[in-house]
């Protein structure tokens, strides 16, 4: 027998008395949890804008597409920065124009290791634990360049911010399979004395420009 | 059949590690300091939950009836992460495992590389479980451990104390002194910000230069073929994106149907073990993407014992867990011993109901009764797992064992068990016992105390003292009292029961 | 103490006398949160494990009479003020059975707030176990005595001078450790609390 046939036979023997078919009873679990909200949007985006806050991520609110690459520019004055990395095909307005972009051209992990800044967008968020979904592609980049330079820009617009998890999570079923990571929050640790330190090996600065 | 849990084969019973853990007052200390922290965030997060009650109860039913369904939901999942480029191996025991896991490096490293093999591992207590690391050595493969508590319990030649916070057994100061004895940074200070700057520059060119990853898996979805990740420091993100090869050790139990009830998981794992609304990264990957991550991905899927604990319903519990911790964090037990007197990687409240289950209940046959049944891990376990019901049917399995040998039938414990049985029967014997002890207990009195009994019962005197079984019992009392009627406001007054 | 201990075979013919003796009666006050809890966690499945659709019904019916004593005054009798007078500074240790298994939270408190005389002071980490545990205290005599010695630490910072609780067992632990260290705090029982009047404070020392 194999692995596989042995391991599958001893549940198989184990689970003598077996409930009907699997896909009705998953259907059937009770889910009183909350799946939905009745929060208005502006409820929604001030509980974002908390979490994230409390979560040592900077603000910055945009009133329109025209006015992002002024909050890049503005964002990465404050943290003294000069090179700007984004995903191939990023849209050049939302670029300002006063700072050097490389474009990820599949480039390498020691070149990316080298950069400072890095501009994506996103496909969804939480208001009420201050998280932003990636699914990796397009102008959501590839995982690797999110994660190698120290500060991580990224572009939310009003519409994607979600009130509770569950609707953040149906609203990216669909790209399920893709790579997708979630992000609340610059990368932290508390394993020394339980204190929390910002910054382990992800970036170490989060800022989410808030688009209306 | 190799089942192995850590090294508790060779760990000393409960009383024993206990006592000896309780000896170390700055391991205690950091236990307590640590254990209070994470357990006062995590009330606070749970707190501002008003559906928690409801989160708690689906968490519970979707993983029963995935349990229910077992091999439905495995093949489901092997079949889509196949077909997403995944492949998949099957493991009966830790032996198994570690030699897939070998011969996958052996495969992945150029032949004629005279370099040691250097793999990069992200916090995986099921490797611990195999204790893969070992097996990894013996073979000549360096594994790296890249969480920041991993790395100092393996740069400090130690064992994992906590199942969420493997290094929390340790204070800045013992944590510097590992960190300067194995990066060669002598003036390092034991800030933790330094601490972690350290840590941070010391991986970081291991990220980069080492091409094959070991990871553990939170959830392993059905529907979708994906694993899923949970992490704060960012070394999961690293160990699953940059190196080429990647291997997933995955217990057959961490499966869930579908990518859906991540909406229960996501909520109630981070709050339960670090209480934070959500932890820094969550990665999710489906089998192998072009262009992005690692392109060879395998997963080895474990059993080394948990298919045993399918076959009994309340045993079956067990598998519900989601490694949360906080069923450790809450325990009075865990909060005074630490993880180690556990003698296995699995500590606290479901160590004591895991580890033993896992092994046949040949070896942790004291962790059982390391509990006082006091439910504290049952009242913040996110997916409901009855454990101090799990520890008492754990208990019947081994005094059942027990009274089938010689040597468990004359135990004091079982001797003592049968006559209370027996007097606890009848009022008549109960009334005599009580008599015979009041004049028993006279040898052992001292100014109207017990103090130094003999036997079992020393174990109490040891520390406390106990009062003298009084003259007169309630039981007495009872049936001499007047036949007042009792009323609320005139409040019968014939001397409280002693 | 059998069941938990795992001497569940040695548990059923107690459930059957506990069934013998209690069938008749109208109302079963049990003065022990453990003991309730015990009956009401367990009697069932051992009577089920032990195949006895009669004892299961026996069980069954007499389980919805048994109330731990606390219960009965509070939820059956709707009484809060039994008239006691206890002029002593108490502190409440929740038992484990009776918070987590039985979930009586209030109605102790309730039930000490009405006594004349009584000054209540909240316990510090009150949940936390006292460390006895049945056969934990033996079997495990080091840890339970840490245990225990954390929560006489937060019963002395009460500076009360009696502790209660709605069991004997926690109370006897507490006291043989306070006692051990040469405190003068007292453990009594909360029915003797209640069954204290004037000119009579009940609890022995
Ligand atoms: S048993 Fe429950 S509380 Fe304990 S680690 Fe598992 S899921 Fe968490």
């Amino acid at each position: 027998m194999t692995a596989r046939e042995e391991i599958l036979a001893r549940i198989q023997g184990a689970l003598h008395v077996r409930a009907s078919d699997p896909a009705n009873g998953h259907g059937k679990i009770e889910r009183t949890y909350t799946r939905t909200t009745s929060m208005n949007e502006h409820e929604t985006i001030e509980l974002f804008i908390d979490r994230l806050v409390d979560y040592d991520t900077e603000v910055i609110q945009v009133a329109s597409d025209s006015e992002i690459a002024g909050a890049v520019a503005q964002s990465m004055t404050k943290a003294q920065e000069t090179a700007l990395l984004a995903p191939a095909g990023f849209p050049q307005e939302w670029l300002p124009t006063s700072i050097a972009i490389t474009l990820d051209e599949n480039l390498s992990h020691v070149t990316l290791d080298a950069e400072k800044t890095v501009i994506t967008t996103c496909e969804a968020a939480v208001a009420s634990t201050g998280t932003i979904f990636l699914v990796h592609g397009g102008t959501q980049g590839r995982r690797v360049i999110t994660l190698l330079p120290d500060h991580h820009i990224c572009i939310v617009r009003r519409s994607q911010v979600y009130s509770v998890l569950p609707e953040a999570l149906a609203a990216v079923t669909a790209n399920a399979t893709k790579p997708i990571t979630t992000i609340s929050g610059p990368s932290a640790t508390s394993d020394i004395e339980m204190v929390r330190i910002r910054g382990v090996h992800g970036p170490r600065s989060l800022t989410v420009i808030l688009v209306s | 059949m190799s089942i192995r849990v850590g090294k508790a084969a060779k760990a000393p019973a409960f009383p024993i590690a206990a006592h000896k853990a309780l000896e170390n007052n700055q391991l205690r200390a950091n236990v307590r300091r640590a254990t209070t922290t994470i357990r006062n965030k995590r009330a606070l997060r749970v707190e501002e939950m008003p559906d928690w009650e409801s989160l708690r109860s689906a968490g519970a039913a979707i993983k029963q009836h995935t349990l229910a369904h077992l091999d439905h939901y495995l093949e489901e999942f092997v079949r889509n992460c196949e077909r997403a480029g995944g492949k998949v191996h099957w493991a009966r025991d830790a032996d198994e495992a570690n030699s897939i896991a070998i011969n996958l490096i052996r495969t992945y490293t150029p032949k004629d590389s005279t370099a040691p093999v250097e793999v990069i591992k992200v916090k995986t207590m099921t490797s611990d479980e195999i204790q893969m690391n070992h097996a990894l050595e013996r073979e000549g493969i360096v594994p790296i451990e890249t969480d920041l508590a991993d790395m100092i319990v393996q740069l400090g030649k130690d064992e994992p104390s906590h199942i969420v916070v493997p290094a929390l057994h340790k204070n800045r100061t013992e944590i510097r002194d590992i960190f300067r004895a194995s990066m060669a940074q002598p003036e390092l200070t034991d800030q933790p910000e330094d601490l972690t700057a350290a840590a941070r520059k010391y991986l970081r060119e291991r990220f980069l230069r080492t091409k094959i990853a070991v990871s553990g898996a939170n959830f392993a979805i059905a529907d979708t073929g994906s694993v899923c990740v949970v992490e704060s420091e960012g070394n999961g993100r690293m160990c699953l994106t940059l190196p080429e090869v990647l291997i997933t050790l995955v217990g057959i139990e961490k499966v869930i149907p579908s990518f859906g009830d991540l909406e229960v998981f996501l909520q109630t794992l981070p709050r339960s073990a670090t209480g934070e609304r959500m932890n820094p990264y969550n990665s999710l990957w489906t089998g192998v993407t072009p262009g992005d991550g690692p392109q060879h991905f395998h997963v080895i899927l474990l059993d080394n014992g948990r298919t045993k604990l399918l076959e009994d319903e309340m045993e079956r519990e067990t598998l519900q867990c989601i490694r949360c911790a906080a069923c450790l964090n809450a325990c009075p037990v865990y909060r005074e011993t630490g993880g180690h007197a556990y003698g296995s990687i699995y500590s606290g409240p479901i160590g004591a109901i895991l580890s033993p289950q896992l092994q046949s209940l040949e070896h942790s046959r004291s962790l059982p009764y390391a509990s006082t049944l006091c439910g504290a891990c049952y009242e913040v376990c996110p997916v409901k797992i009855n454990i101090p019901e799990v520890l008492i049917h754990l208990r019947g399995r081994v005094v059942r064992e027990d009274q089938k040998t010689l040597k468990g039938k004359l135990g004091v414990e079982n001797i003592a068990m049968q006559a209370a049985a027996t007097i606890f029967r009848s009022e008549r014997r109960y009334e005599a016992s009580q008599r015979l002890a009041r004049i028993g207990q006279l040898a052992f009195e001292r100014k109207g105390l017990l103090t130094n009994l003999p036997g079992m019962a020393g174990g109490w005197t040891a520390t406390r003292d106990l009062k003298p079984i009084p003259s007169h019992s309630f039981r007495d009392w009872w049936k001499s009292r007047n036949n007042t009627t009792w009323s609320p406001k005139s409040n019968m007054s014939q001397g409280g029961a002693n | 103490m059998h069941y938990n201990t795992g001497y569940h075979g040695e548990a059923v013919p107690l459930v059957r006398r506990f069934v013998e003796l209690f069938r008749d009666a109208e109302t079963v006050c049990v003065p022990s949160a453990s003991c309730v809890a015990m009956m009401r966690e367990h009697y069932e499945l051992i009577a089920r494990n032990e195949d006895d659709p009669r004892l299961l019904a026996e069980v069954q019916a007499l389980l919805p009479r048994v109330f731990e004593f606390s219960e009965l005054l509070t939820k059956k009798l709707k009484v809060t003020d039994v008239g006691a007078h206890f002029p002593h500074s108490v502190t409440y240790h929740p038992s484990c059975h009776s918070l987590r298994m039985l979930n009586i939270r209030e109605e102790p408190l309730t039930l000490l707030r009405a006594v004349d005389g009584l000054n209540l002071i909240e316990l510090p980490n009150r949940e936390q176990c006292c460390g006895f545990g049945g056969t934990f205290a033996v079997k495990n005599m080091d840890v339970s005595t840490a245990m225990l010695a954390e929560k006489k630490a937060c019963v002395i910072e009460t500076k009360a001078d009696v502790v209660t609780s709605l069991d004997n067992s926690c109370l006897m632990n507490i006291w043989g450790g306070l006692h051990r260290d040469g405190s003068s705090v007292r453990t009594v029982h909360i029915a003797e609390i209640l069954n204290s009047v004037k000119g009579l404070a009940g609890g022995n020392a």
